[in-house]
C-alpha cells in the first residue's frame, strides 16, 4: 500500500508535527496520535487530519501523528506532503485561510536595509520574525532546506505566507535553481509574495526566465499584486554580468551578493578585511545603481559579534550599499542604526531638500544653496538621506514644520 | 468516587477543600482580609544542662542524630533547598529513615528539586506519607497523578514561615544542610566546597523545630563566623563527605536568554520600568534568575547608566549581573534571598552591601510588615495569565503540577508587579480565559508584557497614564489573547481532571486559594 511521511519527530524537535499515512483499500480511517498538547488541541489535530483526508478523497488509511506543538497550518502542510509523497500524482493544495495580516502590499522603492533569512522548513523562527521589525523577511527554500525536503518546505512556506503576520516586513521568498525554481514559483507566487530572490544568478536570461514564469503564474492564478525580483550574485560570472542581470527585467528592484559562494567560486575564502570581494561588491553597487536598483550587501554570519556587524554595515554603507542580510533578529537593530545617516549628513540634506523644494515652487531649473549651485545628483542623494533619516527615526516626518 | 473531604467555595470563586490532611482550613477571603488570632507557636524549652559544656554537639552519623532526636512514625521532617538541584541531604535523610524502618513521615521541604526524585521510592514504600512544600518536576508529576497518600500543600516562602510560626505545621525534626559549621552548630553557606550563599530558607526551622540537626561537609573549629544559623538552636551536628554536588548547587555563570523573542520581552519590560517613571533616583526592583529576568536587568542597567540613575536597593536572587551593578555603584545594596551563581556567593562573602535576608524579613505576611511591599517594581514569571490578570505558576495548561510557588506570591505585593511572558509557547497559549490554577489574584498583578504588546491592569489608571505618550505598544489583554488564539487555532480545551484533590494551594496568609486535582 502507498505510504507517505512528512514532518520531523524525535528528540529536540519543536513546533513540528510528523505525519505518516498508509492508504488502504478498506477499513476506514484510523488515526494514532501522540501530541505534546493533546489535552488542549488533540481534537483540533484530529479534525485537521480528517478534513485533509476528506479533501483528498482518501477514505481508507492508517495515519500516525506525532506532534510537538505544531501550529495548525504546519499540521496541514505536513498532512499535505504525506499525502503527496504517498501519491506523487496528487497536485491539489490543502490551503489554510488567508489571514488578514497577510494581505498588505509593498512598494518598489521601499527601504530594504535589513532582510532576515528564515529556514523554509522550520516554522518556529517564522512566527515571531516580524515582531523584530526587519525591513524584509526571507522564507528560504534554497540553502537552508535539505534537498530531500524541498517539496515539504515549499508547502510549509506557502502556508506560512497565508497565515503568518510579518507586521509590515516585506514578504520575500528565496527560491531554488533550475527545475525546482519553477515548482517553487507555482507554489508561492499566488500568495502575496512581494519579492522573489533568485540565487546564484549568472546571466540576464536566468532573470528573464524567472520573470516569465512569475508572470505566467500571476496570469493563471489571477494574482493582482506585482511580484518584484532580487537577483543574488554568487559567482565570478555573475559578478562579470552584474549589469546585464540588473537590467534584465523591469521587475528587478534590488541586486545583492552572496559572499560565501562567491569567494568559493573565485577560489578563496572570506576574510574579515574582505579585500577578496571588494571588486565584486563594488561591481554589484555600480551595476545596481546603473540600472536604478538598490544595491544590497551580503549576510553577516557571526551572530555574536555585534561590533563586527556594526563595522561591516558602516563599510557596506560607504561602498554604496543600501542594505544588509541577517540571520538573527538581534542583528536587525544594529543594521538599522548603522545605516541611519549621521547628524551632519542629515542637517546638510535638509538644507538641500528645502532649497530644492523652494526652486521647484518658483519654477527654477537650478537649485542653489547660498551662492553655491547644487547638482541634481546631490539633490537626489539629499532626498534619499532625508528619507533614510525619517525611516530610522533620526528625523521626524514633519521636520519641515520645525525648520 | 466518594470524597474524604468537603469542598467549599472561597472568595475567588474556587472550590477548595475545607480540611487538608486532617486539619481544618480557612478558605481564601480576598487580599488583606484574613486576620488570624491567637498566639504564635513556640518550641519546647531546652536546657543548656542537657548539652555538652564543651559546645561539641558532633555525633557519629546522621542515623545517630535522627535516633537521638527521637525520629518516630508519623513525624514531620523538614529539609531546605538552598543547595537546589545539587542537594544530597534530603535524600540522605529519608534513606536513613527507611533503614530505621520508620513509616508515614511528612516531608516538609522549603522546595523540592528533580534531584530528590529518589524520594518517590520512599513514598511508594511508605517511609514518606506526603509532601507539604513546593514540588518541582517528577515529584509534582507524582502528586498530579494522584499517587501520593496525603494531600500536597503548596506554600510561598513567606507562607511557609507563617505556617511554622503560627503552628499550622509543627516540625519535629529539621535537618539543615550547612556548607560550613562549627561543632556548636553555628553555620553559614558562605564558604566550603558546597558554598551557596545563605541559609535563609532554614531559619524558621532552626527557631521552631523540636529538634535541629546540622549536616555539614566543612566542619571548622568554633566560632563559625558569621553564623547565619545560630548554634544555640541546634541539637546535633553531623559531618559527612559531601552535602551536595557543587556543579549543580550554583551555576558557574547564569545564562541570559538567547531567544530573540524573550530578549524583546525583556527590553520592553525595562523600557516600561523606565518610561512609567519607576526608574528614578533611589528606586528599587527585584528580578529573578530566569533568562528573561536576567536580560531585563541588563537592559535596565544600561538605561540607568544612560539616565544617571542609581537604585537604593535591588532584591535578589542574585547573579553576576546584580553583583556588577553593586560593584559599579548602580545600587547601594543587594538584599538577597538566594545566590544563583558563584559571583553571587563571592560578593555576599566579601561585600557588606550584599546582604543576606530570609523569608521572615522579606516575605512573612503574618508579621509587622515585610520588605516585599517596599519594592518599586518586581519582575516575575508565570505559566498562565488570564484576562482578569489572575496568574498561575504551579500547573501547566495541561493540568500537571510541575512548579512550586517560591517567593512569587509574596513578591506580588510590590508597588508594580510585572509579568514578562511569551503570549504562547509552541502551540500552548499563556494568555487564557481562566487560569487552570489560581495562585496570584489579578488585583495584585499590574502589567503583563508579551512579545505582542503590553497589557496594563485597568485598575492601574496611574500606570496607564504614566506611559501615555511613550512609544510602548500598550494594548488590551483581550486583544493580545485574540491574536494568540488566531495563531494557535482557538482557545485550548480544558484538561480533564478526576474529582480527587491532590494538592492545596495556600495564599500568603495561610488561607486556601485553590487546589489541584488529579490529572485524568
Amino acid at each position: 500500500m502507498p505510504e507517505g511521511r512528512g514532518g520531523r519527530r524525535g528528540e529536540g524537535v519543536r513546533s513540528d508535527c510528523y505525519i505518516g499515512i498508509e492508504t488502504r483499500d478498506s477499513g476506514g480511517v484510523e488515526i494514532a496520535m501522540k501530541s505534546k498538547v493533546e489535552s488542549m488541541y488533540g481534537q483540533s489535530i484530529i479534525d485537521i487530519v480528517k478534513d485533509g483526508l476528506r479533501f483528498y478523497g482518501i477514505e481508507h488509511a492508517a495515519v500516525e501523528v506525532e506532534d510537538q506543538g505544531a501550529l495548525p497550518f504546519t499540521v496541514m502542510a505536513r498532512l499535505e506532503i504525506a499525502v503527496k509523497r504517498a501519491n506523487p500524482s496528487e497536485t491539489r493544495e490543502f490551503l489554510p485561510e488567508m489571514q488578514s495580516g497577510c494581505t498588505y502590499g509593498t512598494d518598489r522603492h521601499r527601504m530594504r536595509r535589513s532582510r532576515l533569512y528564515l529556514p523554509g522548513n522550520e516554522t518556529r523562527f517564522m512566527v515571531n520574525a516580524g515582531l523584530h521589525k526587519p525591513d524584509g523577511v526571507i522564507l528560504d527554500l534554497e540553502d537552508s532546506v535539505h534537498p530531500s525536503e524541498k517539496d515539504a518546505a515549499r508547502i510549509l512556506v506557502r502556508n506560512a505566507l497565508r497565515q503568518i503576520d510579518f507586521f509590515g516586513s516585506e514578504r520575500m521568498v528565496r527560491i531554488n535553481q533550475g527545475e525546482l525554481a519553477l515548482k517553487d514559483l507555482e507554489s508561492v507566487v499566488p500568495h502575496n509574495v512581494h519579492i522573489i530572490l533568485i540565487p546564484k544568478c549568472e546571466t540576464g536570461d536566468e532573470v528573464k526566465a524567472i520573470d516569465e514564469k512569475v508572470q505566467t503564474v500571476r496570469k493563471e492564478r489571477g494574482v493582482a499584486n506585482e511580484v518584484y525580483l532580487m537577483p543574488i550574485i554568487e559567482s565570478g560570472l555573475g559578478a562579470i554580468n552584474a549589469y546585464e542581470i540588473a537590467s534584465a527585467s523591469p521587475n528587478n528592484v534590488a541586486l545583492t551578493i552572496g559572499l560565501e559562494d562567491y569567494t568559493a567560486d573565485i577560489g578563496t575564502r572570506r576574510t574579515p578585511e574582505g579585500r577578496e570581494s571588494f571588486w565584486a561588491r563594488s561591481a554589484v553597487v555600480n551595476a545596481a545603481r546603473a540600472a536604478g536598483l538598490q544595491p544590497i550587501d551580503t549576510v553577516f554570519s557571526d551572530v555574536s559579534d555585534m561590533a563586527g556587524l556594526r563595522k561591516s554595515v558602516i563599510e557596506a554603507k560607504s561602498l554604496g550599499f543600501d542594505g544588509k542580510g541577517c540571520i538573527h533578529p538581534r542583528q536587525i537593530r544594529v543594521i538599522h542604526e548603522a545605516f541611519a545617516p549621521e547628524e551632519a549628513e542629515v542637517e546638510r540634506a535638509k538644507k538641500i531638500v528645502l532649497a530644492f523644494e523652494e526652486a521647484e515652487k518658483k519654477g527654477l531649473g537650478v537649485v542653489s544653496l547660498g551662492s553655491k549651485m547644487i547638482d541634481p545628483p546631490v539633490v537626489k542623494r539629499a532626498l534619499h538621506t532625508v528619507d533614510m533619516a525619517i525611516a530610522t527615526g533620526v528625523l521626524n516626518a514633519d521636520w519641515r514644520d520645525s525648520e | 468516587m466518594k470524597r474524604e473531604y468537603e469542598l467549599v467555595e472561597n472568595a475567588a470563586g474556587r472550590q477548595v477543600p475545607a480540611v487538608v490532611n486532617g486539619k481544618e482550613q480557612v478558605p481564601y477571603k480576598g487580599v488583606g482580609k484574613h486576620r488570624p488570632g491567637g498566639r504564635k507557636a513556640a518550641p519546647p524549652i531546652a536546657s543548656a544542662a542537657d548539652y555538652p559544656a564543651s559546645g561539641n554537639k558532633v555525633v557519629k552519623d546522621l542515623r545517630t542524630a535522627l535516633e537521638a532526636a527521637g525520629l518516630k512514625d508519623g513525624m514531620t521532617v523538614s529539609t531546605h533547598h538552598h543547595l537546589r538541584n545539587g542537594d544530597f541531604v534530603a535524600n540522605m535523610t529519608f534513606d536513613v529513615a527507611a533503614e530505621m524502618g520508620i513509616k508515614d513521615l511528612m516531608w516538609f521541604p522549603s522546595a523540592s528539586f528533580p534531584c530528590q526524585a529518589g524520594n518517590i521510592e520512599h513514598m511508594d514504600n511508605g517511609v514518606i506519607h506526603h509532601i507539604e512544600g513546593s514540588m518541582n518536576g517528577p515529584l509534582g508529576r507524582y502528586c498530579s497523578e494522584g499517587r501520593m497518600r496525603g494531600m500536597g500543600v503548596l506554600r510561598s516562602h513567606g507562607g511557609r514561615y507563617q505556617a511554622v510560626q503560627d503552628g499550622e505545621v509543627h516540625i519535629d525534626i529539621a535537618v539543615i544542610a550547612a556548607p560550613t559549621s562549627d561543632p556548636f552548630g553555628n553555620a553559614n553557606a558562605l564558604t566550603g566546597p558546597s558554598a551557596c550563599g545563605l541559609l535563609g530558607f532554614a531559619l524558621a526551622d532552626s527557631q521552631y523545630a523540636d529538634k535541629v540537626i546540622v549536616v555539614t561537609d566543612n566542619l571548622i573549629p568554633f566560632p563559625c563566623i558569621p553564623w547565619q544559623i545560630q548554634g544555640n538552636y541546634v541539637d546535633y551536628v553531623v559531618q559527612v563527605d559531601r552535602i551536595g554536588d557543587p556543579e549543580k548547587i550554583v551555576s558557574g555563570t547564569t545564562q541570559i536568554t538567547r531567544s530573540p523573542d524573550r530578549q524583546l520581552i525583556a527590553e520592553l519590560t525595562a523600557r516600561f520600568v523606565r518610561d512609567a517613571g519607576i526608574m528614578k533616583e533611589g528606586f528599587s526592583f527585584q528580578a529573578g534568575a530566569g533568562g528573561t529576568a536576567l536580560a531585563f536587568a541588563i537592559y535596565l542597567k544600561e538605561m540607568m547608566k544612560e539616565a544617571g540613575v542609581k537604585a537604593r536597593f535591588v532584591r535578589g536572587g542574585s547573579t553576576q549581573y546584580l553583583v556588577e551593578m553593586l560593584e559599579e555603584g548602580l545600587t547601594d545594596y543587594i538584599l538577597d534571598g538566594q545566590t544563583f551563581d558563584l559571583e553571587g556567593v563571592r560578593s555576599m562573602r566579601e561585600n557588606p552591601g550584599h546582604v543576606w535576608t530570609s523569608p521572615f524579613t522579606s516575605y512573612n505576611y503574618n508579621g509587622k510588615g515585610f520588605f516585599g511591599t517596599m519594592v518599586d517594581a518586581v519582575v516575575l514569571g508565570a505559566t498562565e495569565v488570564d484576562v482578569n490578570f489572575n496568574a498561575n505558576v504551579v500547573t501547566h495548561s495541561d493540568g500537571l503540577l510541575l512548579h512550586g510557588i517560591g517567593g512569587w506570591q509574596n513578591c506580588l505585593f510590590s508597588k508594580c508587579t510585572i509579568l514578562p511572558i511569551p503570549s504562547f509557547r509552541d502551540r500552548i497559549p499563556v494568555l487564557v480565559d481562566e487560569v487552570t490554577t489560581l495562585v496570584g489574584p489579578g488585583e495584585l498583578i499590574d502589567v503583563v508584557i508579551t512579545e505582542r504588546g503590553i497589557a496594563i491592569n485597568p485598575a492601574r489608571r496611574d500606570l496607564i497614564d504614566a506611559v501615555k505618550g511613550s512609544d510602548l505598544p500598550v494594548r488590551s489583554i483581550h486583544d493580545i489573547k485574540a491574536d494568540v488564539e488566531k495563531i494557535v487555532g482557538g482557545p485550548p480545551a480544558r484538561p480533564g481532571f478526576e474529582d480527587k484533590v491532590v494538592a492545596a494551594i495556600k495564599w500568603v496568609d495561610g488561607t486556601v486559594i485553590d487546589c489541584v486535582r488529579q490529572i485524568a
